[in-house]
């Protein structure tokens, strides 16, 4: 690993990260960062402005102030299916940068430490005590999100409480009927949280919702490391997921190794038989 | 199908810059290229015994899973007769693991082995495989239509350890585009 050879670029790539963090300082910025985020799909200008509560001229302009600075990126596109101004020309849209902005000062190197650790794990085929780690790890930061005990939950108050502690830990949940790849109301069926403000609930979710469905996570916070080691780091995040559920008390839900291109490698999913019964606490 | 390579790839700076690989052409354009990827695994033990019984167990569905994914062109198969037996090896050590096929490109490669059920799979590669103590994984491009012989696979593995990743024989962490590529 090269971790000596860029004293020099080392400045000039602090530089940039902050610059691009500075960006993010402007609160409306920092809202449309989110939403855009978030999303899940290409984003036009006006809903980011509506979705913000901003002028469209006004929310084009920083738009292209973190396209600027690489935080997001744009695309243009003839809105598809879509009637109102432009329908007619391509238009332009915001997406989440596929790129990672990260900044310590001091200088903190736990990418290195952590691509190091994990080849060594690797070479150690380690797999079982790194997902027994990852496990206690989610088990204590899901018992933040825990009911009060003695309530008992129906699946999707389980659902709110699990999003809330995935949100938490970066993961970007959204929630998806369980047909998959039905696209029934058009526009905004990508998912129904939408909110890039942290707040609103998974839920909230279509008229019939019967606290089932999928969660997908559009995140996945340990994404280079997942690259580099699959099934290394993607086993820990599963046990870590795992451990979640169990901290959260959330019994009717169960993650799973899932097959979406994008995102994180897991979802969740009712466990059998837990939507019939309710109250099941397994 | 089954060992990784054990090179932790560079460590990227704190940047904006530092985008993900995952970019590829659209992918069903047809190429006058296809991937050929070869995976060598040290068998801990006989294919035969108890310790590699789920392994085997797991190997219809597998090549099933892999035959029916999206990209996926060919697999070298030993013997016809018995499609799910694992390929004996003449260049390889008799107790090497070898996996040898090829793919419409680097994604559909990538998201066959590390989402979904392949990589459910992969999580228990550490009861099955020992380190090999070298890279053990290695990609190129062939002419479309091309498929490759265990002895050009270990060619190119042989390349790879010599002189690193370059055109003729990468890795998923440094990879080459197709020589067509625009």
């Amino acid at each position: 690993m090269d971790v000596n050879k860029r004293d020099d670029a080392h400045g000039n790539a602090q530089d940039d990260a902050l610059d691009a963090l500075a960006v993010l300082a402007d609160p409306v910025r920092r809202a449309l960062f989110r939403y855009v985020a978030a999303a899940g799909h290409d984003v036009g200008r006006a809903e980011a402005a509506d979705a913000v509560g901003v002028q469209r001229t006004l929310a084009a302009h920083h738009l292209d102030k973190l396209a600027e600075v690489g935080l997001v990126d744009v695309a243009f596109a003839r809105p598809a299916g879509r009637s109102g101004p432009g329908a007619g020309r391509p238009a332009k849209y915001y997406r989440a940068s596929a790129g990672e902005v990260a900044v310590s000062v001091p200088r903190r190197e736990y990418d290195a430490a952590g691509l190091v650790l994990a080849d060594a794990l690797e070479r150690l085929r380690a797999d079982d005590a790194v997902a027994a780690s990852g496990r206690a790890e989610g088990r204590a930061a899901g018992r933040a999100f825990r009911a009060p005990e003695g309530v008992r939950e129906s699946v999707a108050e389980q659902r709110e409480r699990l999003a809330a502690a995935l949100r938490a830990r970066g993961y970007e949940p959204v929630v998806e009927s369980g047909v998959s790849g039905a696209d029934e109301s058009g526009a905004d069926a990508s998912g129904s949280e939408a909110s890039g403000a942290g707040e609103s609930a998974a839920g909230g979710s279509g008229p019939g919702d019967g606290g089932g469905g999928v969660v997908r996570l559009r995140n996945c916070p340990f994404h280079r490391l997942a690259e580099q080691f699959p099934p290394l780091v993607c086993g820990m995040n599963l046990a870590l997921l795992e451990g979640l559920v169990e901290g959260v008390g959330a019994s009717a839900w169960r993650p799973r190794i899932g097959s979406g291109a994008d995102g994180c490698c897991v979802v969740l999913e009712v466990r059998e038989g837990a939507e019939a019964s309710k109250n099941n606490d397994d | 199908m089954a060992a990784m390579p054990n090179t932790p790839a560079p460590a990227r700076t704190a940047s904006t810059d530092s985008v993900s690989p995952a970019v590829s052409p659209a992918a069903g354009s047809s190429s006058a290229y296809q991937l050929a990827q070869l995976n060598v695994a040290q068998l801990r033990a006989p294919i035969d015994s108890p310790q590699l019984a789920d392994f085997v167990a797991g190997l219809h569905k597998i090549n099933q899973l892999a035959e029916a994914s999206p990209g996926f062109v060919w697999r070298l198969i030993g013997d016809e007769a018995n499609p799910d037996a694992t390929y004996e090896p003449a260049v390889f050590a008799a107790d090497v693991l070898v996996n040898l096929s090829v793919w419409a490109d680097i994604d559909t490669l990538w998201d066959f082995a590390y989402r979904g059920p392949h990589l459910d799979y992969l999580r228990r590669r550490g009861e099955w495989f020992g380190d090999i103590g070298e890279r053990s994984q290695v990609m190129w491009w062939v002419p479309a239509g091309h498929r490759p012989t265990e002895q050009e696979g270990a060619e190119r593995l042989e390349l790879l350890r010599r002189n690193g990743p370059s055109p003729e024989a990468f890795t998923f962490r440094q990879r080459h585009p197709a020589p067509d590529a625009g």
